[in-house]
Parts: C-alpha cells; structure tokens; sequence
C-alpha cells in the first residue's frame, strides 16, 4: 500500500501535467453528463409535478382530446354512485397578448385552467384563486382569472390589472382578481370560472378533463373498467400517474439521445487515460521490471496502474460533479428547463440536485478511467521482467508482440455490433442501436494498432530512404512500433468517428428537411395562427371573408388538432387538410405507393399517415383502424405513409370536408394561399389584412422565410449536440498532446542520439511533425471509415428508432473536408508543442548522461 | 586533424573544469583520456563535438572552427566529421541493424548499403543484416554502434567508455575491433574511459586533471 502510494505520488511529482490532462478529461467528461442529466431530470420532473399539481388529489382523472369532448359526459359521469366528487375541468394553452417577456423557449403562451370552484376544492385546492378584494364573487365572474404568483410574476400583472388574450383571433380581456397562493413556486398557471372559460376561451359545451375522487370503498380498476365501456372515442380514463408518463415520455429519445452525446465526452475522456498510463507504463517500464525482479507479483502491478488510473477518475469525477452541478445551475437559470429540442419550452425548473445521478456519474467516471488504465496494466504485466529492463525494451511494449495488435477481440466486436443493429427497439428506445456504436468504436479502434502497423508498413516500404531519409525513419518508427501509435490515435479516432458521424447524421436530417420543406412548401404564402397555444383558430365567417377576396385564386385550409390513442403516450395529431383524393401524394411527401381512392373500402374514410403511425401504433398501409372523432369511434383504412419531420409522436392526415362533417369543428388554423395572376405574396398579404381586419393576428409566411426559419431552429436544436462535439475533438486533441509529450520523454534518448549524428533541430522538428502527420492522417482515415459506419447507425437504426423519422444519407463532404484539414494542422501542432523539449538541450543530456 | 586552443570551462553554478586546455591531434591518432569522475571528462567531449561552447579558446576540427558555430552548422559539421560511440549504445530499436547503421549515411545523403553491410561484416554481424536491436546481446549492439560510427568514415570518432557496459571478455575483443576499424578508416579517434585495459588500446593515453592534459604514466 506505501509502495503504491509512492509509486503514485512519485509519478504525479514527475508528470502533473499529464494526470491533471487525463484528470480534465475524465472531470469535462462528468461535468457535461451530469450538467444534462440534471438539467433534463429537473425539467421532467418540474412538467410533470406541474401536470399533477392541476390534478391535485384525484383517484382518476378522465381526459380527452386537446380541442375538448361533450360536457354531457360531465352528468354521466356524477350519476355513478363510486364517484365521490368530479371536478370539470377546461384546459386551454392561451396566447397572452401585450407586453408579457417572452418565456424561455420563447413561448408567451399561458395555462388556463376553468374549475368550478364547489367542486375543485375537493379535489385540487391549489386552484382556487384568493381574491385580492376579498370578494368571494369574483371566484364566478365571467370577467375574472387568478394568476400563480409565478405568472403575476413573469406577466408584471398585479391584481385588478387587465390580462388579454387571444382567442379565434377576437381579444379577450380579463380582470387579474388574485393571485393562486397554492400552485408551485415556479409554476405558471391561471384558473377561472368554468363556465366563464368556456364562453370567453371559446369552449362552449366542452371540456378537457374531469378529476374524479372515487366514494370510500370503491375499487380504482372496476370504476375504471365500467367508465371506459361507455365514455366517448378518444376520451379515456386513466390514473393521474399517466400523466407522469406521457410527460416523460414526451421528451424520452431525445433526453436519452442527449444524454448518450454527453457520454461521448466522457468515453473519449476514457481513452485520455487509456493514453495517459500507457505511455506511462512505457516510461516507467524499467521501474516496473524492477519491482517485478524485487519480487512484487504481476497481479500487484495491475492493481497498482489500475488504482492510479482510478484515482485520477475519482478525483477527476468528483471535480466533474461540482462543475456540473454548478453548470446545470447557470443553464437552468439562464436558459430555463430547455436545451435545444423544444420539449420544455416554458418549463422554469428548480435545479433538482438527484443524489442517485452525482453518485452515479462520479461512479461512471471512476469506471471509465479504471477502464482506461486495465489495457497498459495487463500489458506491462505480461512483460518478462528480464526484458523490460533492458534498453530498447520500450518498443517491445504495445509491439509486435502486444495484445493490442491481435485483430480477433476488434472483428468480434465489430461482428457483435452488426448484429445489434438488426434488433428492434427496446421500451422505444433504441438501446441495441447504441448498444452497436459503442461495439463499433471499441471494435474499430481494437484494429487500429494492427492496422496502423500493416499500413505504415506498406508506406515505410514505399518511402525511399535515400530520397527521403526523415521520412524513411519517421515511417520505420510508426511500422515498427504500432501499439504507441494506437495509443496515440486512440483519442482522435474516437472523437473523430463521432464527429463525422455526427455530422453526417445532422447534415443528412438537414438535408433531408429542407428537401421536404421544399416539396410541403407548394404555395406562395401561407398564414398560420400564433404558435403555442391552443385558444387561437380562424373562425368560419373569417374563412368565408378570405376565401371570397378577389386577390386570391385559390386556398387550401388546415386544422391541426391533438388526440390520444393512448393516454400513457404523448397525443397524436390530427391534421385535417384540403386535399385532392385522387392525388393527395400532391401535397403529402407520401414515402411510398398509396392506396388509390377505388382501394378504399367504402365504409371506412381515408386517412395517410405518418412513418411514426407506423411505429408506434401499427397503422400500417391498408390496415383498418380506428379514429375518435367528435366523440364517436370513425372507421378509416390507411391509404399511404408520409414524411413528417415537424411531429415525433404521430400524425394522421384526412381530408378536411369529412373531419368539419364528422366533428362539427369549423376552425381553421393553417392554410396556403395563391394570389391570382400578377398579385404578389406581398400585395395579397396587405390586402387581406387590410380587407379582413381579423387576419392581422394571422402569421404570414413566404416559402423562402418557412424554410430559412424552420433550418434555423433546426440548427438550434442541434446547438447543444455541435457543442457536446466540440469537446470530445478537444479532449481527443488533448490526447495528441499528451501522448507526443509522454514520447518525447520516452524518446530523449532517441532524439538525443540523432542530434548527436547531425540531425538539426529543424530537420527534428520535421521527423515529428512527419509522424504527427502520418498518425493524424492514419487517425482521420480511421475515424471516418468508422464515423460512416456509425453514421449509417444512426440514420438508418437510431434516428428511426427514436423519433420514427427516417432519412437520405447526405455525406457534408466540404464541412468533414475542412474539419480534417483544421484536425490534420491541429494535430501537427499540438505534437510540435507538445515536443517542444525534443528541440531543446533535453536530448542531449539524455544521452550525455552516459558519458 | 583536432585542435584546442587555451581552453577555458566553467560550467553554470560549478567549478572551473579548465583554465587554459590545448591538445593537438594529428589525422589518424588514437587516444585514450583517462581521469577521475568529474574532472571534465564528458564536457571535454561535448566541447569537441559541438554540443557545448567553452568560455574562451578556440576548438578546430579539420582545420574548422567549431566552437562558436550556431547550433544548426555545428549539427552539419558532427553529421560530416564526427562518429560517436555511447557507453549505452543508443540504437534505435525500431531499425534493423543494417538500417541503424546507414542512417548516418541517409542523413548524409550518400546512402550506401554495401558499405553498411561491409562495416557489419567487419564487426561480425554480417548475417545479422535483418535482425532488431532487441535481439542482440550487449556486445553486439556495441559492435552495431560501432559499425554505425565509422559507417560514413568520420574523420574524428569520439568514444565515451564503449566498453562500460561489457563484460572483460567481450571488451576486448570490442576494443581490437575498434582500433582495427580506427585504423583501417583513417580516423582520428578519442576515446574516454577509466578502464586502463581499454586505454591500453589507444596509440597513447592521456590524463585530465584540474591541471590539464597530461601524458598518464604507468
């Protein structure tokens, strides 16, 4: 143990640097995991304790679409005699108008909960609002709305101050009464009179929920059972914890795919060590014979280089956690609970510090430094001490006798991971997807050193010693001595693979939207209601106004609504649109063949579907299914699948004549427009606001502005994934450092000698730099064939898997082009920076030592 | 062939090694140095070679000024006159044998094979031409080392203790080999060491103490 202790400690006097490099790793590593863990953790747990804050005590809670269901299931469901109370609720996201700061996320939209007082004091007290005036009347004004004090806060409304809504596209005022003195800190929510809420929020006869609070006695699943045989279609009954699920289940691929990038850090950081403390058995290899001849077993010797490596992983871990947290903390007060995908827009989370995650990642940095140092130990162990005590012995380490030239454990694991991209996924998510790249950068960079010693030597054999004597040695070295050169490209082939694939799969998600947006973009205007909530619509006399003015040749409207096939899974949506029968392919970026029109059975309607349909509910093309619409169960057959690369959780398209027939709806929320012949986009967006007042609170879009903003929020949301990127290439480039720093001193001697035989400092500085150059080179060939490979992982098994999006391969060949021409030059400079002692008199008194 | 003039050394922070050194050395001459650790064996060496610069006088080696020269002439001219010979041999262990003796020549430009497989030849490895540094005993790296030194026909070889790391036997049979090879190439030769078995090998041997050079007596 004391020896261990001064082995350690001695190596850390000689060396901080490259501990503390490999410490760094580990510690960017953890904080980066941790930082998103916490964040994503804090913000699910806020959305979904919100969630259950509306629900308040309820047993059960029965849910229907977004837009609402019958109010008449209200007295159904009263008259049953297991129900103690029932507590209507009407739901409604509204667009607040006025000078309200935008929200994290840059949403201004406002939950607005209509309760009926008498009942939802039994069940969720939290919303009952405390007027500011005492008067308990307010609590049933048609005029009223209690504010969350979190609201009051974000809105600068104070009591008896005006809130405007906006509503269809009509503005509706309403008085601030008081304030909601139970809802969460940070929750940011308005109740009001139900009945109010339907006639001012435009919901008259509907509701969105009822909580249920079940009589003493009565049995959760039998209430359950009898109330789902007769409640509506589309309207289920389920415990209040499903919300719980859908909330987390809304955002689950990507918080999980989020995470797995953060990992990425971490394990290049893994490979860090695995460079560090093999370079470091290297240098200590006479040491460690020593030892071994004084009689410390080998088993000592692995313990001893796998506890130094864990060491740095503890203390590297620990500082990571700290840094993380504080990390977490800035993001989540500066950027809110979201990071880039849009699931918590909104969402203003308190840190949660989860004691099972700082354990857990300081547990996995630990692990993965451990890890990094198992391969150098087994290999410094398996060295017969006679032998490594000699000179010259440093190139029979992670040489051609080394465990890592063996070419089987790499195959194997490359053989392994092409099979776990044949599995499905598991609980929806692709788990063997990720499972296969991990088996596919381990395996591809197991083959790099006994492919980097074939190819060096077929170049070393190529390179003519007399043309070209620097060259000649620099590529005898990188042939004869390949197990340090894997060492060496370890960090950059892994980081590397993951840029390119990476950037790949963005670049062809990229290029896969915009080519969809270029074929769903086929008019030339559009308009939209306001994004973010769900209380704006265009009203049928307005439809009627637009679609009669004289500057318009032709409209084509759309509903966009959301509904549940599932109450455990985050609620599809409908989108009903004005199509073409005979040729909906003409609008709908339609994947494959659809059934023609005389294919459709005649008692069933229609209905195109998205790919994540397909997925996650099975509606497959020609299949029967059913659609809640307007409270009834309505018989459709999918007649083709689309491409929807704005939705992840489904979408079902029909034709909008028969959904306005079916549910009574006539809103419209989206729709295309085509001037009439010499009339500009411009000149028709002026005239209809100009002509139809109400369309001032329309959003009016041309083609070219959708698309530039749909890739800018695109781009946005990969923000976090290029920055997550970003770090492992440092981390990787950090390892060219540390391991030409490390060889540099291992190779004073070697260095010194050529010194002594003419070599000049600039002819030095050139034979490094050749050998950075070949290892760099070696290591971006390697990673990209890699990254392709993981790439395609992605594309083809990830990406659907996770979002049931999928996509063309597009290689961003000018982007991975320059990013290998910046890496090559940064890799030759790190290891000239590195090496720079090699220049200096180092060398010399290496080898003057001797004399 | 070598010449010090009123050498004067004092390295940083230690005692003056030499005040007023000179030595002439004609072409072809081999001389053994002999003296006590830390007498300034090893800085008179590095003086030679160019590898450090004394505090006044002036060192030629064939007619060449040497001390002074900035790093990247005095890199040049060792490439051309000068063979060196390690106590710890220093080969590279990643080059075969015949390899690691023509690197002097690569670096010289003048690359010739048959010459390296010659010197090996002459050291008594000539069927060893594809064997690694790892698979050869002590002497024999020596000997590679030598073959290495004399490989592009220096005019000064400088030895620093060649056989140190020998045993008795194989020392001697070294040190034939290297005044055959001295005196087959023509080169003149300096040799350091405390062996006086080894010494014996030179034409005279020499004693550095806080002196001077001196002729050794026996």
């Amino acid at each position: 143990m004391k020896l261990g202790l001064w082995l350690a400690g001695g190596e850390m006097r000689a060396h901080p640097w490259r501990a503390l490099s490999a410490l760094a790793a580990i510690a960017i590593g953890v904080a980066l995991g941790l930082a998103v863990q916490l964040i994503n953790t804090s913000a699910v747990t806020e959305f979904a304790q919100a969630v259950r804050a509306a629900s308040g005590q309820a047993d059960l809670e029965i849910r229907g679409p977004r837009g609402g269901f019958d109010e008449s299931v209200f007295a159904r469901v009263v008259a049953d005699p297991d129900i103690a109370v029932a507590s209507p609720v009407v739901e409604v996201d509204a667009l607040v108008l006025g000078d309200a700061p935008a929200a994290p996320g840059k949403t201004r939209t406002l939950k607005v909960l209509g309760i009926d007082p008498f009942r939802a004091g039994q069940v969720a007290p939290a919303l009952i609002g405390a007027p500011a005036a005492g008067d308990g009347a307010d609590l049933l004004a048609d005029d009223t709305i209690f504010l969350s004090p979190a609201a009051q806060s974000w809105l600068e409304l104070a009591p008896g101050a005006t809130l405007t809504l906006q509503v269809g596209l009509e503005r509706v005022a309403l008085r601030v009464a008081g304030s909601l003195p139970g809802a969460r800190p940070r929750q940011r929510l308005a109740t009001m009179d139900i009945g109010a809420a339907q006639w001012r929020l435009a919901r008259l006869g509907s509701l969105s929920r009822i909580e249920l609070r079940l009589a003493a006695g009565a049995s959760r699943e039998g209430v359950t059972q009898r109330l789902a045989a007769w409640l509506p279609a589309g309207v289920f009954v389920s415990p209040p914890e499903a919300g719980d699920i859908r909330a987390a289940n809304l955002s689950r691929a990507y918080r999980v795919n989020l995470n797995v990038l953060a990992l990425v850090a971490l394990f290049t950081g893994a490979f860090l060590v695995f460079s560090t403390q093999a370079l470091s058995v290297v240098r200590r290899r006479g040491e460690f014979a020593l030892l071994r001849t004084l009689g410390w077993p080998a088993r000592a010797l692995v313990r001893q280089i796998v506890a130094e490596g864990a060491a740095i992983g503890v203390v590297g871990s620990v500082i990571g956690a700290g840094l993380g947290i504080a990390a977490a903390q800035a993001a989540v007060a500066l950027f809110g609970g979201d990071l880039g995908g849009g699931y918590f827009a909104g969402v203003a989370p308190a840190l949660l510090l989860d004691p099972a995650a700082i354990c857990g990642f300081v547990a996995l940095g630990t692990l993965a430094a451990a890890a990094g140092s198992l391969a150098p130990a087994l290999e410094v162990a398996r060295a017969a001490p006679a032998q490594a005590i000699r000179s010259g012995a440093e190139a029979a380490l992670f040489g051609s006798g080394s465990a890592l030239r063996r070419l089987w454990p790499g195959l194997a694991l490359i053989a392994l991971g092409a099979v776990l991209t044949r599995l499905p996924p598991l609980h929806g998510l692709p788990v063997a997807g990720y499972l296969a790249i991990a088996c596919w950068l381990v395996g591809g960079i197991a083959l790099v050193p006994g492919l980097a010693g074939h190819a060096f030597a077929v170049v070393a054999r190529r390179v003519s010693p007399r043309m070209h004597p620097l060259a000649f040695l620099s590529t005898q070295r990188l042939a004869a001595a390949p197990g340090q050169a894997g060492i060496a490209l370890a960090g950059v082939v892994a980081s590397f693979a993951l840029m390119v694939a990476m950037a790949i799969m963005v670049g062809s998600f990229r290029d896969s939207v915009d080519r969809w947006l270029g074929r769903v973009l086929a008019a030339p205007l559009y308009f939209r209601v306001p994004l973010g909530g769900n209380s704006t619509f265009v009203a049928p006399a307005e439809v009627a106004a637009i679609a009669a003015h004289p500057a318009l040749e032709h409209v084509e409207w759309l509903r966009i609504q959301q509904f549940d096939l599932d109450p455990a899974r985050p609620p599809v949506t409908l989108m009903a649109r004005t199509l073409d029968l005979n040729n909906p392919g003409e609008r709908i970026p339609l994947t494959g063949d659809a059934l023609a029109r005389a294919q459709i059975p005649a008692d069933t309607l229609p209905v195109w579907v998205s790919e994540a349909m397909v997925d996650l509910y099975g509606w497959s093309p020609g299949s029967r299914q059913t659609l809640p619409l307007g409270g009834r169960a309505i018989a459709v057959t999918v007649a083709g699948v689309w491409r929807d690369f704005a939705r992840q959780h489904g979408t079902v398209t029909l034709n909008l004549d028969d959904y306005q027939r079916l549910s009574g709806d006539r809103g419209i929320t989206d729709a295309a427009l085509w001037p009439r012949a010499g009339t500009t986009a411009a000149a028709l967006t002026e005239a209809l606001q100009r002509d139809v007042p109400a369309t001032r609170h329309l959003e009016f879009g041309e083609p070219g502005a959708i698309r530039e903003l749909s890739l800018r929020i695109f781009d946005r949301s990969f923000a976090v994934t290029y920055l997550l990127e970003l770090v492992a290439i440092a981390i990787g480039l950090a390892g060219i450092g540390a391991t030409f720093s490390a060889q540099a001193l291992a190779r004073a001697r070697e260095f010194g000698m050529l010194r002594h035989l003419g070599i000049t400092r600039a002819e030095l500085l050139r034979l490094l730099a050749l050998e950075a150059a070949g290892l760099t080179l070696f290591g971006i060939v390697a990673g990209g064939v890699l990254g392709l490979a993981i790439a395609l992982v992605l594309v083809r098994v990830v990406n659907p898997q996770s979002f049931h999006w999928n996509m063309d391969l597009a290689v961003p060949w000018g982007l991975l082009g320059v990013v290998t021409a910046l890496l090559v030059f940064a890799g030759i400079s790190t290891a000239l920076l590195a090496t720079r002692q090699a220049t200096g008199a180092g060398p010399l008194r290496a080898v003057r030592e001797d004399w | 062939m070598l010449e010090l003039d009123r050498i004067a050394k004092t390295p940083p922070g230690g005692h003056t090694l030499f005040a007023d050194l000179s030595l002439t050395l004609a072409g072809g001459e081999y001389v053994a140095i002999m003296g006590e650790s830390g007498v300034g064996k090893s800085t008179l060496l590095n003086l030679v070679a160019g590898l450090d610069h004394p505090d006044a006088g002036e060192i030629r080696v064939g007619g060449r000024r040497i001390s002074g020269l900035a790093d990247e002439a005095a890199a040049r001219l060792r490439r051309e006159k000068l063979g060196f010979i390690f106590q710890a041999f220093h080969v590279l262990p990643h080059l075969t044998l015949e390899q690691n003796v023509r690197v002097p020549l690569l670096l010289l430009r003048r690359d010739d094979p048959a010459r390296a497989a010659a010197m090996l030849e002459a050291v008594g490895l000539g069927r060893r031409l594809h064997a690694y540094p790892r698979e050869l005993s002590g002497g024999e790296l020596q000997r590679v080392a030598m073959a290495r030194a004399l490989v592009h026909r220096p005019a000064l070889l400088l030895a620093d203790e060649p056989t140190g790391n020998l045993d008795p036997e194989t020392a001697g049979v070294v040190l034939a080999l290297l005044r055959e090879e001295i005196k087959q190439n023509g080169a003149t030769a300096i040799i350091v060491t405390h062996s006086a078995h080894a010494a014996a090998s030179a034409d005279r041997v020499l004693e550095l103490t806080r002196g001077g050079l001196a002729p050794r007596t026996p």
